[in-house]
C-alpha cells in the first residue's frame, strides 16, 4: 500500500503587512514596507495512504485551508515537501473556483476542464452533475444568483464526477442543508469503497469519528495530536474547551459571593470532560462579605452549546437548607450521580440568590463548562444506563 | 487494502484526457522554467485555454444586446472619426483610406485589446486562481486569444472594405503577413505575461498600460502614412533605428505592406497626377529581413517574460 499523500515538514510563512502598496505610485512614494512574517504552517508531516481518509480538525486560523492549498499544489510552501500521487479535486472554502458572470452551466465546463476533463466526457457526464446538485432549474441562471448552498453543492457535485484520485474537501458540509449533507456522505462513503483518498476540512469532531481512518488536529499551524480519530478527537473537544473556560459574567450585589468553584470527577480529581454515566460533583465556596437575613438558596443550570437549558436544580429543591441568617463561609457540592449527557461542550451557571429570586446575592453566568466525550458505543441525544443480558435458550 | 487502479479511468473518447504525470512533488524551490515540460503542460492543458477563451468572450458580451458586433463595430468607429479627420480637415488624401487604415489597426488592435485583457487576467480570475491549480500562463494567453476573436471580425470588415475598393496588391508583399503575425503574437504575449505579472502586486499596473498604449498608439504609424516618418526622419539614422525599436511599428509596416500594399500611387490632385507616398520606401526583402529580427528579439524578449511570470506565478494564489 503506497502513500497517496506525503507531507514532509511542510511550513508556510506569509507575511502580514499592516499596510501593503497596493499601487506602483505607492510603492515609489514610500521605498520600505512595514510587514512582519508569521508562520501560518510549521513542521506539518503525515502521511495519507492510498484508500484511506484523513479528518483536519483545529480552530480558526490554525492552517487547515493553507494545508489543503499547499497539497492542491494552489500555494508554495516555504519549506518541505509535498508529494501526491493521482489526479486531484478540491473543494475549498465556497465554491471550486466558479465565475460569477457565467451561469451554472458554463461554470461546470470551465471547472470540469481545469480539474481534467475533455468536453465530450463533461457531455457524458454533466447530467450527473446537475442530478446530484439538484439545480436542474438553475443551471442555466448566473452563479452570481446562487445561494452559498446551491454554490456548494455544484462545486462538490463537480469535484466528485470527474474521477480523481484524491479529493480534498473544505468545510463545505456544514454549508448544505440535511438532505445534501446526507448525500455528500454517501459519496464520500462511496469513494472510501473506490479506495480514493479523502482530506477533509471539518468543525464536527463527530464526523471525524464516522467517516475517517485517521486525523490530525492543528494549532497554530502545528500539529498538535495525529492518530485514531478518537484520540485526536478529544483532544480537541479538550482544547475547545480551555479556551473559553473563563468565559461568562458576572452579576449580584455580592453581599454573599461565590469565592470560588471546581467540577470534580469521582475520584476527587478536577476534571474537564467527562464519559456519559460518570459522577460529577459540582463544588462552590461560598461566603457571606455581610450577615444576609431570609432564606437563601444557591443553584446550578446547565446549558448546551446552542444555549439550551439542559437542567438544572438548587439546595432548596434538593432539601438543604441554610439558618435564616447566612454568615460566614460555607461548601456546598452537588453530586451528579450520572452525567446523562452524550456529546459537546456544557456551560454551568452557579447563583446565589434570595429563596423568592428577588435577591440576587451573585450569579456567574455559564462561567465554567465541561466536555462530554462519547464513545462510539453511547450514540443519540441523551445517556440511559442499559444492562444488557444475552442468554441461550 | 483495496484493490482499484485509478488510473484506469474508462474512456472512450476519440481524445482521450491527456495522461497526466500522476505523481507530483512540490516542494519550496522557486519554480524554474524547463520550457520543454512546461510546453508539454501547455499543451495538455489546451482545453482548458480554449475554455478560458469562451469563457472570456461570454463574459465580455454577457450584458450587451448587440454582443460579438461591438467587435466589428470598433474599427468601424476608428474609420468614421479618422476618415473625417484624415480625407475632410487634413486634405490628406490616401488612396483607398479605409484599407490603409484598416490594416495597420487590425494590428493595434490585437495588440491593445490584449494587452487590457492580460493586464487584468489574473486578477480577474482570483476566485480561480485561489481555488484550483492550473498553468497560470494559461491566464494571459487566453487574453490573446479572446483578442484574436476580435481580430478575426475585424479582418472581415477589413476584407469587405478591400473587396469594394478593389484594392489588393497581389504579390510577395502578402508573404509578409504570416511573419508579422507571428511577431506580433510573440510580442504581445511577452508583455501580457509581464502586465498579468505586475499587476497582481501593483493594480495600478492596469491604468497604466491603458496611458503607455494610448502613446503607443502614436508613434506606431497606424493613422498616418509611414512613408511621412520616413522622409523626416532619412537624415537621422539614429532616430529612424529607434523608431522601428519599436516592435509594434515594425508590425504595423508588414501588415500595411502585405494588405494594403500601394507604397506611392499616383493620385489625381487638380488634373494631373502626382505621386502621393504613403508607406515607407523598403523592398520586401528588407521588411521580411526586418521582421525576421524582431521575430527573433521577440522570441527572447517572450523567453524573459515567460520566465518571470513563470517564478512569480508561484505566489499569485498567496498575493489575492
Ligand atoms: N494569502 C494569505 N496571506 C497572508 N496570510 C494568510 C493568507 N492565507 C491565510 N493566511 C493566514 O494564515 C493563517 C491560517 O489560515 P487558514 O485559512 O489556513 O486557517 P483555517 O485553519 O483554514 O481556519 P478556518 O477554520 O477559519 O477556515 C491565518 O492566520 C490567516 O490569516
Ligand atoms: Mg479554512
Amino acid at each position: 500500500m503506497s502513500a497517496a499523500i506525503t507531507v514532509d515538514g511542510i511550513g508556510k510563512r506569509f507575511k502580514r503587512y499592516r499596510h501593503r502598496p497596493t499601487s506602483l505610485k505607492e510603492r515609489v512614494i514610500r521605498f520600505r514596507v512595514a510587514s512582519d512574517q508569521f508562520w501560518a504552517l510549521r513542521n506539518v508531516s503525515v502521511e495519507i495512504p492510498e484508500g484511506q481518509t484523513l479528518g483536519l480538525l483545529g480552530p480558526n486560523g490554525s492552517g487547515k485551508t493553507t494545508l489543503l492549498k499547499i497539497i492542491a499544489g494552489i500555494l508554495r510552501p516555504t519549506e518541505g515537501t509535498v508529494t501526491t500521487n493521482g489526479r486531484i479535486a478540491a473543494l475549498l472554502a465556497l465554491g471550486a473556483g466558479f465565475h460569477a458572470e457565467l451561469t451554472g452551466r458554463e461554470n461546470v465546463y470551465l471547472n470540469a476542464a481545469i480539474l481534467g476533463l475533455s468536453r465530450s466526457e463533461i457531455d457524458r457526464r454533466f447530467d450527473d452533475i446537475v442530478g446530484f446538485a439538484e439545480l436542474e432549474d438553475f443551471i442555466d441562471s448566473q452563479v452570481k444568483f446562487y445561494s452559498s448552498g446551491m454554490y456548494v453543492r455544484l462545486g462538490f457535485a463537480v469535484a466528485v464526477h470527474v474521477d480523481p484520485a484524491i479529493l480534498l474537501v473544505d468545510e463545505v458540509l456544514a454549508v448544505g442543508d440535511i438532505a445534501f449533507q446526507r448525500k455528500c456522505l454517501d459519496k464520500v462513503e462511496a469513494f472510501q469503497r473506490e479506495g480514493r483518498t479523502i482530506v477533509f476540512v471539518t468543525h464536527a469532531p463527530d464526523l471525524v469519528h464516522r467517516v475517517c481512518d485517521q486525523a490530525v488536529m492543528l494549532e497554530h499551524g502545528e500539529v498538535k495530536a495525529i492518530g485514531k480519530p478518537t484520540d485526536v478527537v478529544q483532544e480537541f473537544r479538550l482544547s475547545m474547551s480551555r479556551k473559553d473556560l473563563a468565559y461568562g459574567w458576572d452579576r449580584g450585589t455580592k453581599e454573599i459571593e461565590i469565592v470560588s468553584a471546581e467540577i470534580f470527577g469521582q475520584e476527587g480529581e478536577t476534571r474537564e470532560w467527562f464519559a456519559p454515566g460518570e459522577e460529577m460533583t459540582i463544588q462552590l465556596d461560598l461566603k457571606a462579605n455581610t450577615p444576609v437575613a431570609g432564606p437563601v438558596v444557591v443553584s446550578f443550570a446547565i446549558h448546551d452549546q446552542s444555549n439550551m437549558f439542559s437542567y438544572g436544580t438548587n439546595t432548596d429543591w434538593r432539601d438543604v437548607f441554610f439558618p435564616e441568617r447566612f454568615e460566614g463561609k460555607y461548601r456546598v457540592q452537588f453530586v451528579l450521580k450520572s452525567v446523562p449527557f452524550v456529546e459537546g461542550r456544557y456551560y454551568i451557571t452557579l447563583g446565589v440568590h434570595s429563596r423568592d429570586s428577588t435577591k440576587v446575592y451573585h450569579v456567574q453566568e455559564q462561567a465554567y463548562s465541561f466536555v462530554m466525550v462519547r464513545g462510539e458505543e453511547n450514540p443519540g441525544l441523551v445517556y440511559i444506563p442499559v444492562e444488557c443480558r444475552a442468554e441461550r435458550l | 487494502m483495496r484493490e482499484r487502479t485509478l488510473a484506469t479511468v474508462t474512456t472512450s473518447d476519440a481524445t482521450p484526457t491527456p495522461a497526466r504525470s500522476d505523481v507530483a512533488v512540490r516542494t519550496s524551490e522557486p519554480p524554474h522554467l524547463h520550457v520543454g515540460p512546461r510546453l508539454r503542460e501547455l499543451w495538455a492543458a489546451r482545453q482548458i485555454l480554449g475554455n478560458l477563451v469562451r469563457k472570456e468572450i461570454k463574459v465580455k458580451y454577457k450584458s450587451s444586446v448587440l454582443g460579438a458586433a461591438w467587435s466589428m463595430l470598433n474599427p468601424i468607429l476608428y474609420l468614421a472619426v479618422f476618415s473625417l479627420v484624415f480625407t475632410v480637415v487634413l486634405k490628406n488624401n490616401i488612396p483607398h483610406f479605409p484599407v490603409y487604415l484598416l490594416s495597420g489597426l487590425l494590428a493595434w488592435n490585437l495588440f491593445s485589446t490584449s494587452l487590457g485583457l492580460g493586464a487584468r487576467s489574473v486578477v480577474d480570475n482570483a476566485s480561480l486562481v485561489t481555488k484550483v491549480y492550473f498553468p497560470r500562463e494559461l491566464l494571459p494567453l487566453a487574453s490573446v486569444g479572446t483578442a484574436l476573436v476580435d481580430f478575426v471580425l475585424q479582418g472581415m470588415v477589413l476584407l469587405l472594405f478591400m473587396a469594394v475598393s478593389r484594392s489588393v496588391v497581389l504579390g510577395w508583399n502578402l508573404l509578409l503577413l504570416p511573419l508579422a503575425m507571428f511577431a506580433l503574437l510573440v510580442f504581445t504575449c511577452s508583455l501580457n505575461m509581464w502586465v498579468a505579472a505586475l499587476n497582481v502586486r501593483y493594480r495600478d499596473t492596469q491604468h497604466l498600460v491603458n496611458i503607455a498604449l494610448l502613446t503607443w498608439f502614436w508613434v506606431t504609424p497606424v493613422v498616418y502614412p509611414s512613408a511621412f516618418v520616413w522622409a523626416r526622419l532619412q537624415p537621422h539614422i539614429a532616430f529612424k533605428l529607434l523608431y522601428l525599436v519599436n516592435p509594434m511599428a515594425d508590425v504595423v509596416l508588414g501588415f500595411q505592406r502585405a494588405l494594403y500594399g500601394h507604397v506611392t500611387p499616383t493620385v489625381q490632385r487638380g488634373g494631373t497626377a502626382v505621386a502621393a507616398p504613403v508607406l515607407a520606401p523598403v523592398s520586401v526583402t528588407w521588411l521580411a529581413m526586418l521582421l525576421g529580427a524582431v521575430s527573433i528579439g521577440c522570441i527572447l524578449l517572450f523567453l524573459l517574460a515567460w520566465r518571470t511570470f513563470f517564478h512569480l506565478s508561484g505566489d499569485f494564489a498567496e498575493e489575492l
